[in-house]
């Protein structure tokens, strides 16, 4: 059995056996899918093997550091916009150990994502650089590309704190083919104590599953399926009508498909419970089920034609060809320029 | 993975793959008295940069659980090199169940001195010629803290010798076990060397820290007593995961400058600098 | 108003003339030099104006030529380092 396949089994049965020369790969190979402090905590309390066990230890460790300044950076995002009196949103993995949910359980975190209203962009980003945050690059086009296309501001980084924040608007490009309905996002949000907000439930599974299948290649995809496999238990053992209410909000935001194909993943590759008239199985999931285990036991990515034309569908569900075109031209072209000028460099 | 081994240095399991026989080959020959771990912390990857430079003028491109991306490719005469630079890749920035100081550590009864500054201090000469002297080697990379007792614990790697090194130690250690000389690297000529079987054996008795040295190679001779502030912040830029650990890896570094006496040594060549230790430890 | 993290939320320990800070929310490490470990025990007790601080330093800890102008720079210091609030 594949390490991969095997971890994918021990996240939804923490229980079952493991072959004591097992181990090895599978560690590297949840590291390598940034599930490692989710595998530590989904085996808190199971017997392990000696050796296993302070390793285990460390990740969990590893993941509370990683919790702990997520928390601080939400903190100091919010001491910061306040004053503006507009609503602020966390999203995917601060969100999740913000809320307390069984997703951020080890999970781990890098960048900060906000949500905030389109009409208060100006305002959040004037306030976030009047407290500190500056921009990651100077790079005039890939600016101007994330400001006109993309569904949030280009990156800041706080330099005292190293920490990226990642502010948007909506939760897909606008040149997306499915346009989530942002103004409900916000109008549905959930307040947390401290006056921050998250995602509705059910909006938080349509952004995990649209995160996950429409915007991007894939990679480092199955930490986001577990997301929504842990997502989808805790909402469902909360909320009898759990279901029902997601199948309407999906319907608001015109993201039927991907929602439904995140649902059946979840669970063809951890079990999740899913309701029998979401789980008739379509064309193309086998496929998306061999990209998200494209992993060898020495922690490589693996199946290489899979994974390029997961590569390209990526950009063509993001943009309209001929701005794909046009986008890919300029990332070449720059690209080539960036190494005749290291060349240069070096001569 | 075409070849592959594992070795466990100190407390620290690595499971090394590669595309290439002869990088494992002498990995198992230099750390055959190392024991083999039944479960690796930390992955290593020696592969070739493109599939066809695994057989034409093989370049290995130096990969693991962590990767810095913009790591420069290796020649494969240079694979013993590349290896131990992942090793230490994945510990720098992988291991946290240890305060990791970047430093060069040697024992006596049961204590220790550690030696830490940047490379070109002289950490792993010094720490060879004390092993040589009759000390225990305990490791010229890192020094591992244990965060909960604060004892120092071995990671007794090879040591890697540079330079003018090379020669002196070659001269001086006429017993000891060395790896090919590696000439050309992007840090000059490299020669690893084995550590004695003392300390080998020894790998998992910790010691306790006594004498904390910041050393500079090549001033005249000068001693100057560190306050606890300064060891403080030297130590904190000097660990690769202090502000991984969080409270625990402040608990057990303001524990370890306030207890341990810290000198920042100045020495103009490498007898000099034993001398100066052994003068230090003794007025202890 | 200043607010400053609550007894729990940091550590102090002397290291000969200054003192290192753990702050456990943010688990950055900070090394203060003095006013900055007096006030923030004073604001560990609740939130208080500068005015306040100034009389609770000058009160608690003897500190020598009570000046508005470097207690607000070593506050404004604290309030960018994140270890203290303007609330």
């Amino acid at each position: 059995m594949r390490a991969i396949e095997r971890l994918t089994e021990l996240l939804a049965h923490p229980t079952g056996p493991v072959p004591d020369d097992a181990w090895t790969a599978l560690l590297c190979v949840a590291r390598a899918e940034q599930l490692s402090g989710a595998l530590a905590h989904r085996l808190a309390g199971v017997a392990v093997p000696a050796p296993v066990a302070p390793l285990l230890a460390e990740a969990r460790g590893a993941a509370a550091e990683q919790r702990r300044a997520a928390l601080f950076e939400a903190e100091m995002a919010r001491r910061a916009l306040a004053p503006l009196g507009v609503p602020v949103l966390l999203l995917k993995g601060t969100a999740y150990v913000a809320a307390g949910l069984s997703a951020g359980r080890g999970r781990a975190i890098g960048d900060l994502d906000v949500l905030v209203p389109r009409e208060a962009l100006g305002a959040v980003e004037a306030a976030l650089r009047a407290a500190g945050w500056r921009d990651v690059k100077d790079d005039g086009y890939d600016d101007a590309y994330y400001r006109r296309w993309m569904h949030e501001l280009p990156p800041l980084v706080h330099p005292a704190r190293d920490r990226l924040i990642d502010v948007h608007h909506t939760i897909l490009p606008p040149t997306a083919r499915i346009a989530p309905d942002a103004a409900a996002l916000v109008a549905g949000a959930v307040p947390l104590r401290d006056g921050l907000f998250v995602l509705s439930p059910e909006d938080m599974v349509v952004h995990a599953a649209l995160h996950l299948l429409a915007d991007g290649d894939l990679a480092g995809g199955l930490r986001n399926l577990f997301d929504i496999d842990r997502l989808l238990r805790e909402f469902a053992d909360a909320d009898e009508d759990f279901w029902l209410k997601l199948t309407a909000r999906v319907a608001e935001h015109g993201a039927g498909a991907p929602v439904a194909r995140a649902a059946r993943l979840a669970h063809a590759l951890f079990g999740t419970p899913v309701p029998g008239e979401w789980r008739a199985p379509a064309p193309g999931d086998g496929v998306f089920r061999r990209r998200l285990l494209a992993r060898d036991d020495w922690g490589r990515e693996d199946r290489a034609a899979t994974r390029l034309a997961f590569y390209v569908r990526s950009h063509a569900i993001r943009m309209p060809p001929a701005l794909l075109a046009r986008h890919l031209a300029i990332k070449g072209w720059k690209r080539w320029r960036g190494r005749r000028g290291k060349d240069r460099a070096r001569s | 993975m075409r070849h592959a081994t594992s070795r466990r240095i100190g407390p620290i399991g690595f499971r090394i793959g590669s595309d290439w026989r002869a990088p494992v080959a002498l990995l198992d020959a230099l750390y055959a008295d190392y024991p083999v771990p039944t479960v690796a912390d930390a992955t290593v990857r020696l592969t070739a940069t493109r599939p066809w430079r695994r057989r034409v003028r093989p370049a290995i491109a130096l990969g693991g659980d962590l990767m810095l991306p913009d790591a420069a490719p290796l020649p494969l005469e240079h694979g013993l090199l590349a290896a131990e630079m992942a090793m230490n890749l994945q510990v720098a920035l992988g291991h946290r169940r240890h305060l990791l100081l970047h430093a060069a550590a040697a024992e006596r009864d049961g204590r220790c001195v550690i030696l830490t500054g940047e490379s070109g201090a002289g950490k792993s000469t010094l720490s060879a010629l004390l092993m040589a002297a009759g000390w225990r080697f305990l490791g010229d990379e890192f020094v591992l803290i244990d965060l909960a007792s604060g004892m120092a614990r071995p990671f007794p790697r090879l040591v890697s010798l540079k330079n003018e090194s090379v020669a002196e130690l070659a001269r001086r250690m006429p017993g000891a076990r060395f790896g090919p000389v590696l000439q050309g690297t992007p840090k000059g000529t490299i020669r690893h060397l084995v550590p004695d079987a003392r300390a080998v054996a020894a790998m998992d008795v910790p010691a306790t820290p006594a004498l904390l040295l910041f050393p500079r190679f090549g001033a005249a001779r000068a001693v100057r007593r560190v306050d606890e502030g300064e060891a403080f912040v030297r130590l904190t830029q000097a660990s690769t995961n202090y502000a991984l650990l969080g409270e625990a890896g402040f608990d057990a570094l303001t524990r370890l400058v306030t207890r341990v006496p810290a000198r920042a040594i100045d020495y103009a060549d490498s007898d000099e600098g034993v001398t100066l230790v052994e003068d230090l430890w003794c007025a202890l | 108003m200043l607010r400053g993290p609550g007894e729990a939320a940091f550590v102090l320990r002397p290291l000969g003339a200054l003192t290192a800070l753990y702050h456990r929310p943010s688990a950055t490490t900070h090394l203060l030099a003095p006013p900055a470990p007096e006030i923030l025990r004073a604001l560990a007790g609740g939130e208080m104006t500068e005015a306040a601080l100034l009389a609770a330093l000058a009160r608690d800890y003897d500190l020598a030529d009570p000046d508005p102008a470097a207690l607000a720079a070593r506050v404004e210091e604290l309030v960018a380092a994140g270890l203290v609030e303007r609330a």
